[in-house]
């Protein structure tokens, strides 16, 4: 089964002759269980596919569906169900004057959720904290514990689909493999699709089966994760980033 | 044993702490803030005597505000009144002292009015925008634009003088600074990631408005209606001066010094008393609130 699709996603700023195009007719698939892999520069819009499938920017063009229902007519409290995101940056993702415990809870009183202390103590169990966290604010806990948070938070009202947002690049190289080998995990256990976006090779190299190229707001190039070994890519730009990210581990 | 101890603080202090107790330290810590500084503490402790004045006023005035003694017309200050008595005969310093409870009874309704529409026309015009936004704006700026005591004496000349009439007009006139700080707050978290997480779990409008937007506007509103209630002191004081606030009997110290005026030149004592406190409150209320924006502000840390 399909569990995201995107076809034709167009996003142009301005009218008339300033018209700009960020985002150029993007088309991929990812399968149910699959990780799929974003990678490109800063600005060729990454983040921003992403933030089109979370909803949060409206005004593009094209079709969107997750599970083969598209996201435009789906109900808003069933989408949540659906798809959660995980942010960048772990400090700005938690609200400064909310406990975890008030980040945990919301979601479930919204959803209106059954046994709302156990669902909160095995989500922090499940991301490797205890739930003496519950009580702590964000500012007690270091970046690899916020980013924790932030998945359990994301992880609370089991969702099928997760967007992540270059959930590790803001942290440490030793957290960031220890958050990197926990999103693997717990994708093994719960059969959770993956849409991972990040410029560094090295991670999507880890985290997922396929990955799309991006330049300039398209994609130039799918491919598989074996690619990335070989560099036998077809497109110049990507054979270009894969050789330059090679280059770079060596030089490391 | 220093050493046992030091290890027992260090098992004490992992996450266990509650919700309340944590308020109630924060609280202590601020207080220790304001008063480590000299002026937000000199602030603090005029604050905290005009608090304590008015709750017990019956007990510590020595005489009845209101009882007119003509045999002891403009007495200057002496042992028997400290702060001397007026042309009917009342001691002013008792007439001060039930003065509080007016002073601090206007200022708590203007902030309990003014504190809440402001944050409330700030928030939600900095979260929604679009004509929301601009609507909301324009109507504030149309507020800011007339000075504060003339609207207000607008207000009270189409609603009548009173008390109560100057309460809701200096109110209607010391909203929009706050709606306008409101609102440059919000637009600078509204774009924030965990404003955009909230929303993803499916938070409304008014839900992320009020539990995720309003708390951290809150510390800068406060810091502002402090700060405001400087004005609204002297905006009350000058109605009552111009004889369309507080009406002649009730010890308002504006109307203090408009039936004063008249006797000022011989009998100085009249103005004197009831000026000087006026400008020791106010002044209180700004080195309180700028104690507070320090001591609240994260940023200056």
């Amino acid at each position: 089964m399909t569990a995201i699709s995107v076809r034709n996603l167009s996003i142009d700023l301005g009218y008339g002759l300033a018209k700009k195009r960020i985002l150029g007719d993007v088309s991929f698939s990812v399968e149910a269980g699959e990780s799929f892999g974003l990678v490109g520069e800063s600005g060729s819009g990454k983040s921003t596919i992403l933030r089109c499938i979370a909803r949060l920017l409206t005004s593009w063009e094209g079709d969107i569906e997750l599970e083969g229902r598209s996201i435009k007519d789906m109900p808003f409290a069933e989408y949540c169900r659906m798809v959660q995101m995980v942010f960048q940056d772990p400090y700005g993702s938690l609200h400064p004057r909310q406990s975890i415990r008030t980040a945990l809870q919301e979601p479930l009183r919204i959803h209106r959720m059954d046994r709302p202390l156990q669902r909160m103590e095995q989500a922090l169990t499940d991301v490797g904290l205890n739930s003496d966290f519950l009580s702590r604010y964000p500012h007690e806990l270091s970046g690899g514990q916020r980013q924790r948070v932030a998945i359990a938070r994301a992880l609370i009202l089991e969702p099928r689909i997760l967007l992540l947002d270059e959930p590790t690049s803001a942290l440490d190289v030793s957290v960031q493999a220890e958050v990197l080998n926990l999103l693997a995990n717990l994708r093994a256990k719960r059969n959770l699709t993956y849409l991972f976006v990040s410029h560094d090779l090295a991670v999507i190299d880890h985290m997922c089966e396929r990955l799309a190229v991006m330049q300039h707001g398209r994609v130039v190039e799918i491919m598989g994760r074996d690619v990335l070994a070989t560099g036998q890519a077809k497109d110049p730009y990507a054979r270009e980033l894969i050789h330059a990210s090679l280059e770079y581990d060596h030089a490391v | 044993m220093t050493a046992s101890f030091l290890s027992m603080q260090d098992v004490a202090m992992p996450g266990s702490r509650s919700n309340r107790n944590s308020a109630f330290h924060r609280l202590l810590a601020v207080i220790r803030e304001l008063l480590g500084n000299p002026s937000s503490g000199f602030g603090f402790i005029v604050i905290s005597i005009l608090l304590l004045t008015a709750l017990v006023a019956p007990l510590i005035a020595p005489y009845d505000p209101n009882v007119i003694n003509l045999g002891q017309t403009l007495q200057p200050p002496s042992a028997e009144h400290w702060f001397g008595t007026d042309e009917l005969g009342r001691d002013i310093l008792s007439r001060i002292i039930y003065g509080t409870r007016i002073s601090l009874t206007i200022i708590t309704i203007v902030s309990v009015i003014v504190g809440p529409v402001g944050l409330v026309v700030g928030t939600t015009a900095g979260y929604f925008g679009g004509w929301y936004d601009t609507i909301m704006m324009r109507v504030t700026d149309i507020f800011l634009s007339f000075p504060s005591l003339i609207l207000s004496l607008a207000f009270v000349a189409a609603l009548g003088a009173g008390l109560e009439n100057a309460i809701i007009a200096i109110g209607l006139t010391a909203w929009p600074p706050i709606a306008r700080l409101a609102r440059a707050e919000t637009l600078t978290f509204r774009g924030a990631d965990y404003i955009s997480a909230s929303r993803m779990q499916g938070a409304s409008a008014l839900r992320i408005i009020v539990k995720s937007i309003m708390p951290m506007c809150l510390p800068s509103v406060l810091v502002r209606i402090t700060l405001s209630m400087a004005t609204v002191i002297l905006t009350a004081a000058g109605l009552g001066f111009l004889g369309l606030g507080a009406q002649p009997p009730l010890p308002e110290w504006g109307a203090m010094i408009a039936t004063g005026r008249r006797y000022m030149l011989d009998n100085w004592w009249l103005v004197a008393f009831p000026g000087g406190a006026i400008l020791l409150v106010s002044l209180a209320f700004n080195l309180l609130g700028d104690g507070l924006r320090d001591a609240l502000d994260p940023k200056q840390r």
